[in-house]
């Protein structure tokens, strides 16, 4: 049943988008985070999606393509550098780093996973009533 | 009568496996939308189908029996939009096949539950109707 397969290849998808949206949530809670003593933030991660071969791979028939998060992968941008000498966190020259999160960027990223999201729990749904349907052949 | 039936009904479960092979396909480049370098990928089912019911004219090497299992000749899509990324998924067309394809799948379930009853109506005997 190669319909079957269907929820192999969607769940891989939404548990990678899920992943996504952890990072993404994970990045925007330390937006605003300072450097701590040893003087590096936090910095972006983003994930890095791969095509997984799903079952016998190898035939050129069964290419069941799922996805997988092949490697989480750090933002090496500079974090932003403010001046405040007051700020507990600031060094000797009176600079607080803050992590290099742009919240512009991850909120793009946010609705991209969550439509992604959407779209393979939609195929999900359309597979589940077709099986369901083809379950009934011969009843009336 | 029953031969023309049975061959009826091999033509459609044909399809259906056609079908639900073609929605696979669909779901993993649906799956595969965010995926940098991934090709769509899709195939041609009227010709795919008339290769497996052996209705050919010289395409009958594009379906393989690998295993049991229909495998149709894949092909790559074209993008419509190119992405930085290389990836050719075009979510708009990924999303209309599938429902095309869902579309035709119950379609085609209904062809064999007709022909299911049909064979069903002519096996009961006239007084137990």
């Amino acid at each position: 049943m190669s319909m079957l397969r269907i929820f192999d290849i969607a769940g891989s998808a939404v548990s990678a988008q899920s992943q996504r949206l952890n990072v993404v949530a994970s990045n925007l809670a330390n937006a605003d985070t300072v450097a701590g003593p040893d003087g590096s933030a936090y910095r972006a991660r983003q994930v890095v999606f791969q095509t997984a071969l799903m079952g016998s791979a190898g035939r050129e028939g069964d290419a069941t393509a799922g996805v997988r998060v092949s490697t989480i992968s750090e933002d090496t941008r500079p974090g932003r550098r403010l001046h405040d000498p007051k700020h507990p966190g600031a060094d000797a020259e009176g600079y607080v780093t803050y992590s290099n999160v742009n919240p512009v960027e991850e909120m793009v990223n946010m609705i991209s996973a969550s439509r992604s999201y959407q779209n393979n729990v939609e195929v999900m749904n359309t597979a589940r009533s077709l099986l369901l349907k083809t379950l009934q052949i011969g009843q009336s | 009568m029953i031969a023309r039936l049975t061959e009826s009904l091999d033509f459609h479960s044909q399809a259906l496996m056609l079908r639900a092979e073609r929605q696979r396909l669909i779901a993993g480049n649906i799956a595969n939308a965010d995926t940098p370098g991934y090709q769509a990928r899709d195939f041609d089912f009227a010709a795919a189908l008339r290769a497996a019911t052996g209705r050919t004219d010289g395409i009958a090497s594009s379906v393989m029996h690998a295993g049991g299992r229909l495998s149709p000749a894949l092909r790559y899509a074209v993008p419509s939009q190119t992405s930085l990324d290389n990836n050719t998924v075009d979510m708009d067309r990924e999303r209309s096949a599938f429902a095309d394809n869902a579309v035709k799948y119950e379609s085609t379930l209904r062809f064999i539950n007709g022909s299911v009853r049909t064979m069903l109506d002519a096996m009961k005997s006239h007084n137990q109707a």
